[in-house]
């Protein structure tokens, strides 16, 4: 009845709570494939496609004008949103973590809703608050002000797709911290506002970061909410991924790639810088990394 | 002893704590410019519409097709995501291979990538003359500007959500349940049907309702490998764009609470999913 | 009640990464004893435990259980119970799925009818004195009750050995000892061969009817709680047995004698020269100065359950504990003199 078993490598004894060593290696080849094939072939497409005529067409596609323009307002855009997202985040995360109210629940669940919006969606329902045919748009022409098709809108339309960021990564992690260090500050004498700089801010440093980089890249990166909104007039209300988009469009693949690229590359650091804090301070913001 | 002794419901529980007004009161302004006030305007246009109004933009034949294009083909790429978002979240929880951190950070590539570069590289990848269009294409199967390519697409988007649901609750299976179960004689795939699976459940189906909300709102990764073929491939989000652009914003209102509204169910159940699963283990 | 060998363990060595945790280690287990592993936290008591159940596999040695070469029988068919220090239950079934778990699991062709698995399980839960709780869940009960659970779910298989590992480390004082008094009560009645894991000497002496004392991956000794209390192999063993005063002693012609006085305590033949001598707080007695062995003065003194615990201060810095019957105070500072009445010696 007896029936030998595997003893695994010398060393290291067979484990009663994994799967046989063929089993592993098929579940890990099949995973690894299907990654393989869904999501590095079509990173690594993004940069043969941009260098398929060589390194003088890539970097052709950024001497244009628009390129810059587009690269420019990206930056902008992203130099706005990423702020008010952090001090949003901050401000919402201090007086859901550390307070006690009623309808806290329904405030977290508020912020997060942005999340649940379909980005085309988010553009529209600013087109139905700015526009010429929405709330205020008469108003708002009537004083010449414009929002929709300008940049005032697609910073709005940013900031909604990238509100609830920072401040779902943080509400979790402060709510681990609980209040006992601020509470102890306040009895050695300290401000609220010390408190929260040198008390508060360097144990949530780590999960800030982190939440910033991947507000970031949502960003910079948004794509269906500022092509509502933005109204793509070149060189001026375009940012890099509806550049993007028009290159592409026009087929010329090698210039859209190559802009992409530039975004893909974007990417990649960020994912690096990502894992990298993640490896190194997983305890940090471990809180808030359940699903984004 | 002027005090009541009945505890008084208040709004907020006293704490030392400074900082509540302010940082409360900013929050709220914020939620409301940015994110209420906006959702209101869609609300008020949509309620001017009226439900017959909402039912008869729903059941023109193009919009009809496009939603269930929409959900349709979401549906099933969630399914997919969950299935190998499972397979992946175990492997990368369960065992130890060599590059098993790279493996890790590449799971969350759809998070980080631009949706409309992914969409050009999927559309380039998929065409008939891509490097994986030119394969499928000898199998019959015609990948870009079909439905195919839209559930392509959606898997690509969904997949990270599918995995990073489930992966903290593999992390957290405690292995002496596990080898409790070899204990009592069961084999190691009755130990993982009967054993490992049940609890993570709620876990599957939170990362497959999350997948499927993200499938049916996705737009700039699927327009480009989709071909927007009115009735066959064309998507909910696109319909929205066009009606936009013909300046039809009741139309656009419409499809959108439609999609609205569907996302409020998927949030709802998964609240749902979370407090019943909280009751019966003891955890999300 | 105990008789032939049930299980024997064989020049089993077992490393962990680079750390040896048994060494050569050689034990047999009678069937339907009730055998304590006692050692502190690291000795290799919970890895043999494992190694039994088939949760680890040695690097040598054998594990046999009867006749049968057990060694590298999968888990699945040594039919081990085994209770985990955290019980170990599965959260999303009741009481009764999770006691009825083992039997369910068996291949249909050996698997009892579904009226029969019930009838078991309403007796598993007559016997843990839990009967009504079986469509319970396990995060609804205690922690005692889910200890029965695990254990009721162990006996479920029919095992031929019950494996427990720090069975009751996870729960209070109270529930700790009325389990213990229970444990016992269900071996008697059911005599089943039973080892189990412990850290705790009281409860090791308390429940089993031979303990084997471990330390650093060997077997120092094994034998009924009498024999290790009053024949102790080691300094080792009688340390870990209980509260030791270390004394400097000379051994002669079987004789000991501390500071020059004469000792009751009988040297081993053989054993010559310079020796420590171990005695228990009760072996030590107030003498006069001219009988003492031992002189300082009272540092503190303390009752607890009946009895006055004295903390004295010897020359050079060493405090010893006395036990002594309840008298009066000892104030702190009264110089005092000890006399030994019992103890044991071994080399230096």
């Amino acid at each position: 009845m007896s029936k030998a078993i595997p003893h695994g490598d010398i060393g290291r004894p067979a484990s009663v709570v994994t799967e046989g060593s063929r089993v592993r290696w098929l579940l890990i080849g099949t995973a690894i494939a299907f990654l393989a094939l869904f999501l590095v072939l079509p990173l690594v497409t993004v940069f043969v496609q941009a260098f398929a005529k060589g390194w003088e067409a890539y970097l052709a596609a950024f001497t244009e004008q628009d390129a810059h323009a587009a690269i420019r307002l990206t930056l902008i855009v992203a130099a706005i949103a990423v702020p008010f997202n952090v001090v949003f985040g901050i401000m919402a995360s201090w007086a859901i973590a550390k307070f006690e109210f009623a309808g806290k629940n329904l405030l977290v669940t508020l912020i997060d809703l942005p999340f649940s919006v379909s980005p085309v969606v988010s553009g529209l329902i600013y087109v139905l608050v700015f526009g010429a045919q929405g709330l205020i748009g008469p108003w708002l022409i009537e004083h010449d002000i414009q929002i929709i098709f300008a940049v005032p809108g697609i910073v709005l339309a940013t900031i909604f797709v990238t509100f609830p960021f920072v401040a779902r990564q943080l509400i979790p992690l402060m709510q681990e911290q609980g209040t006992a260090e601020e509470e102890a500050a306040l009895t050695l004498g300290a401000s609220g506002w010390h408190a929260f700089r040198t008390v508060t801010l360097p144990n949530i440093r780590w999960g800030l970061l982190y939440s910033v980089l991947l507000c970031n890249a949502r960003a910079m990166g948004e794509f269906g909410a500022v092509s509502v909104v933005s109204g793509h007039i070149r060189g001026l209300t375009n940012t890099l991924p509806l550049h993007v988009e028009i290159l592409y469009n026009e087929y010329n693949f090698v210039a859209s790639f190559a802009v992409a690229s530039l975004l893909a590359g974007l990417a990649l650091v960020t994912l690096a810088v990502k894992s990298g804090l993640e490896w190194r301070y997983s305890a940090d913001i471990a809180a808030g990394a359940r699903g984004h | 002893m002027a005090q009541s002794l009945r505890p008084r419901r208040r709004f907020r529980q006293p704490s030392v704590i400074p900082g509540f007004g302010l940082t409360l009161g900013y929050t709220l302004t914020c939620l409301g410019v940015i994110v209420l006030l906006p959702l209101a305007a869609l609300v008020t246009r949509a309620s001017g519409l009226g439900l017959s109004g909402i039912w008869d933009v729903a059941t023109d034949p193009r919009v009809a097709s496009a939603l269930r294009v929409s959900f349709g083909v979401s549906l099933l790429a969630a399914l997919t995501a969950s299935v190998f978002g499972f397979l992946i979240a175990w492997v990368l929880t369960r065992y130890t291979f060599p590059g098993r951190k790279i493996v890790d950070a590449v799971v969350d590539l759809p998070f980080a990538l631009p949706t409309a570069v992914a969409g050009i590289a999927l559309a380039s990848l998929y065409a008939p003359n891509g490097l994986v269009g030119a394969q499928l294409a000898k199998f019959g199967i015609e990948a870009a500007y079909t439905p195919v390519g839209i559930y392509i697409a959606m898997v690509f988007i969904g997949l990270p959500f599918a995995v990073r649901t489930v992966q903290p609750l593999i992390v957290e299976i405690d292995r002496e349940i596990e080898e409790a179960s070899a204990t009592l004689g069961a084999t190691r795939l009755h130990t993982l049907v009967r054993v490992v699976l049940p609890p993570l459940i709620p876990a599957v189906l939170t990362g497959f309702a999350l997948a499927f909300a993200r499938g049916v709102g996705e737009y700039g990764s699927i327009i480009f490998i989709a071909g927007n073929l009115p009735y066959v491939s064309e998507i909910a989000p696109l319909l929205i764009v066009i009606k936009l652009s013909e300046f039809d914003y009741g139309g656009a209102c419409a499809i959108a609470t439609i999609m609205l509204g569907i996302s409020f169910v998927t949030l709802l159940a998964i609240n749902l999913i979370q407090a019943w699963s909280r009751r019966r283990f003891g955890y999300v | 009640m105990t008789g032939s060998t049930a299980i024997r363990v064989e020049n089993l060595s077992k490393t962990f990464d680079t750390a040896a945790v048994l060494h050569d280690f050689t034990l047999d287990v009678r069937a339907g004893e009730l055998l304590a592993l006692l050692g502190p936290s690291g000795s290799g008591k919970t890895t043999l435990l494992r190694i039994i159940a088939g949760l680890d596999f040695p690097d040598a040695g054998r594990i046999v259980f009867g006749a049968e070469d057990a060694t590298k029988l999968p888990v699945q068919q040594r039919a081990v119970g085994f209770v985990f220090q955290h019980y170990a239950l599965f959260k999303h079934m009741s009481v009764a799925d999770n006691i009825a778990y083992g039997l369910n699991a068996r291949k249909r062709s050996e698997r009892p009818a579904k009226a029969e698995i019930t009838r078991r399980v309403g007796d598993l839960l007559d016997l843990i004195k839990l009967s009504g709780f079986a469509d319970r869940y396990p995060s609804q009960l205690s922690g005692g009750q889910r200890q029965r659970i695990a254990l009721a779910r162990a006996l479920a298989v029919e095992p031929r050995v019950l494996l427990l590992d720090e069975p009751f480390g996870a729960l209070d004082a109270q529930v700790r000892k009325d389990l213990r008094r229970w444990l016992r009560e269900i071996h008697d009645r059911t005599g089943q061969t039973t080892i189990f894991v412990t850290h705790d000497q009281d409860e090791a002496l308390e429940l089993s009817d031979r303990v084997a004392v471990l330390d650093k991956g060997r077997l120092e000794q094994v034998g009924t709680p009498d024999e290790v209390q009053e024949a102790p192999v080691s300094a080792t063993v009688l340390k870990f047995l209980g509260d030791t005063i270390e004394v400097e002693a000379i051994a002669q012609a079987g004789e000991v004698r501390v500071d020059g006085q004469l000792t009751p305590v009988v040297a081993p033949a053989g054993l010559v020269g310079p020796v420590k001598l171990y005695a228990r707080p009760w072996q030590l007695q107030f003498a006069e100065a001219d009988r003492a062995h031992l002189h300082g003065t009272v540092r503190s003194s303390y009752r607890t359950q009946g009895r006055q615990r004295i903390e004295v201060d010897r020359p050079g810095g060493k405090t010893v504990v006395v036990e002594a019957s309840d008298t009066a105070r000892l104030a702190a500072g009264l110089p005092v003199g000890l006399r030994i009445v019992g103890g044991h010696v071994f080399p230096n």
